[in-house]
């Protein structure tokens, strides 16, 4: 390995004097988008049903949406970002005639695309203790797996974004992978009472289910041994798609 | 400045016999080069010539297929990070953050080569005066001239005070002022103490900088030197110019002007002589009182790299 924490650290800080000059306008709708979904889905749908998963609609849909937050906050970054800045502004050009290697700005970018994620996941997840949703202190574990959920996405989104060979192929990432994650891991329905068991199975692959396990149960207080499975499933895959991309990475800046 | 620090180098960079190939392509062919220290060469060549190519090698971003490359002494792939903090590179495009100004630029710039406050703001300071950037240096990056953003991407490269600076073709679409103020400051740096590596097609630019230059075509150096020793080496001390149809040329200058010794562009001739005036004499007599505008004029580096590389423009396609 060859990571060397002060240069990963001043990759991380190029996109930080990017984002201080835009943050005030970026982070409003990280407020809003919550807010937009606990009204139209949770109190507009969920006025027509009594209960799920043993508890108000509103009370089951909380915990996964700060996922999904945490999800696309870190998708955005190493996706449409980090492609602009390899193609069109040519940033890590410049940072190959100075000491940084591709392994800092690999790293750099990951820890850029968790600190990404922990705003829109945090964001959201003052909406909901704004709301009374967010049952205090248990909830607060919820901290722990947004960061985590921003390492599993950044490195797949790393993994797609460095094999593309052009920017239209995003939109395949958002709408065929994402939004199926979104729409069938756990946040908006109990998959265990609506999948028969074999499928159950199938399901666990899906990442996005795991740390909506786990933020379910931080909100709820209650944590079983399935737990230690979702926090095995997010570090594992984080650490060999971060392999993955690591390759893609030296390919994509030196030759 | 660097120098005293570490023993004293003779040669900052020496690339041996290094070749590159990019799938089919052989864009470097065992190709050879050395800079002394505190010299500045110009690495000249038509489009596509391997001069990018090698000046990547150099500072380490792509790795040669075979031969060996040192910078300050070391192999550059055993020893990026330290080599590499001790140069710095203008690259061919401009690589600016255009959301942020100037200063910012060069914060973030600086912060890669892990310079800390105060530091890092007096460098930056320093550098928008000494490229004359302070008038716009709050703008965003996006709002500046072309020349402008030119002279910070340079400001950029002498963030870490580089004991060599490669600098890939600095002055390429730029005005002529702006030019000349590069130059002047590109003369200071060298003035100073600082080795310069650069890649032009000005032959003005080389002929004005260069204390070397090394000529290449194909991936190979095939000429090197003192540019006005290559003038002299090469051809003759006079350049006369005029037009002129290949008939005419065979009656003008069979037996007067040898044929490596003419150089033809569509109708323009050049030819280069010893005696521009016999020659000027000769065509007259041929024009007989109808008098074809010629042009007369030292012999310059464009004329030499023109004879090595030729005029066609095939290799472009």
């Amino acid at each position: 390995m060859s990571v060397s924490a002060p240069y990963a650290l001043a990759v991380w800080r190029r996109n930080a004097a990017l984002y201080r000059r835009t943050w005030k306008w970026n982070i409003l709708p990280n407020f809003f988008e919550p807010v937009f979904y606990l009204f139209s889905i949770g109190i507009g749908v969920g006025a027509y049903v009594s209960e799920m998963g043993g508890m108000t609609y509103l009370e089951f849909l909380a915990p996964g949406l700060v996922c999904v937050a945490a999800m696309n906050g870190a998708s955005f970054e190493v996706t449409y970002n980090i492609y602009v800045r390899l193609i069109f502004e040519k940033a890590y050009d410049a940072m190959m005639t100075t000491p940084i290697e591709p392994d800092d700005v690999l790293a750099g970018e990951v820890l850029w695309a968790i600190t990404r994620s922990s705003i829109y996941g945090g964001c959201f997840f003052i909406v909901l203790a704004l709301f009374g949703l967010a049952p205090l202190p248990s909830s607060l574990w919820v901290l722990l797996v947004i960061p985590l959920t921003g390492l599993l996405f950044a490195a797949i989104g790393l993994v797609f974004s460095l094999r593309i060979p052009t920017i239209d192929l995003f939109s395949f990432y958002f709408t065929l992978f994402l939004t199926p994650l979104f729409l069938f891991s756990d946040v908006f329905f109990p998959l265990e009472e609506r999948l028969a068991q074999p499928w159950l199975w199938v399901a666990e692959a899906l990442p996005l289910l795991h740390p909506v396990r786990l933020a379910r149960a931080s909100f709820s207080g209650e944590f079983s041994p399935v737990i230690l499975w979702d926090l095995f499933y997010m570090l594992s895959a984080s650490v060999l798609l971060l392999l993955l991309a690591r390759q893609s990475v030296r390919q994509r800046l030196t030759n | 400045m660097g120098a005293t620090k570490t023993s004293v180098v003779s040669t900052i960079v020496s690339v041996e016999s290094v070749s590159k190939k990019f799938g089919e392509r052989l864009a470097v062919d065992s190709l050879d080069l050395e800079v002394p220290a505190q010299t500045c060469l110009g690495l000249l060549g038509p489009n596509g010539a391997g001069k990018t190519t090698t000046l990547r090698m150099i500072y380490g971003v792509t790795r040669p297929d075979s031969g060996t490359i040192r910078v300050f002494g070391k192999d550059i792939n055993q020893h990026l990070r330290s080599v590499r903090s001790r140069l710095g590179v203008t690259l061919q495009k401009n690589a600016l953050i255009e959301a942020l100004s100037p200063k910012e630029n060069l914060r973030v710039f600086g912060r890669y080569h892990l310079l800390r406050e105060p530091e890092l703001s007096r460098r930056a300071g320093e550098l928008i005066d000494f490229l004359d950037l302070r008038s716009h240096a709050d703008v965003p990056v996006r709002q500046l001239s072309g020349g402008f953003q030119r002279r910070l991407a340079i400001a950029l490269s002498l963030m870490n005070r580089p004991e060599l600076l490669i600098l890939d073709e600095p002055t390429t679409g730029l005005d002529p002022a702006v030019r000349l103020v590069l130059w002047s400051r590109i003369r200071e740096l060298r003035t100073a103490g600082t080795t310069v590596l650069i890649t032009t097609h000005y032959m003005d630019e080389a002929q004005r900088l260069c204390d070397r230059v090394a000529i290449v075509s194909a991936g190979r150096v095939i000429d090197a030197g003192i540019p006005a020793d290559l003038i002299v080496n090469r051809l003759e001390p006079e350049t006369v110019e005029f037009d002129c149809t290949a008939q005419e040329e065979l009656a003008l200058l069979d037996g007067f002007v040898p044929a490596d010794r003419r150089l033809r562009v569509g109708q323009r001739l050049m030819l280069y002589v010893n005696d521009a005036a016999t020659l000027i004499e000769r065509i007259r007599r041929y024009d007989r009182g109808e008098r074809r505008p010629i042009i007369v004029r030292p012999t310059n580096l464009e004329d030499v790299f023109l004879s090595l590389t030729g005029t066609s423009l095939e290799r472009d396609s």
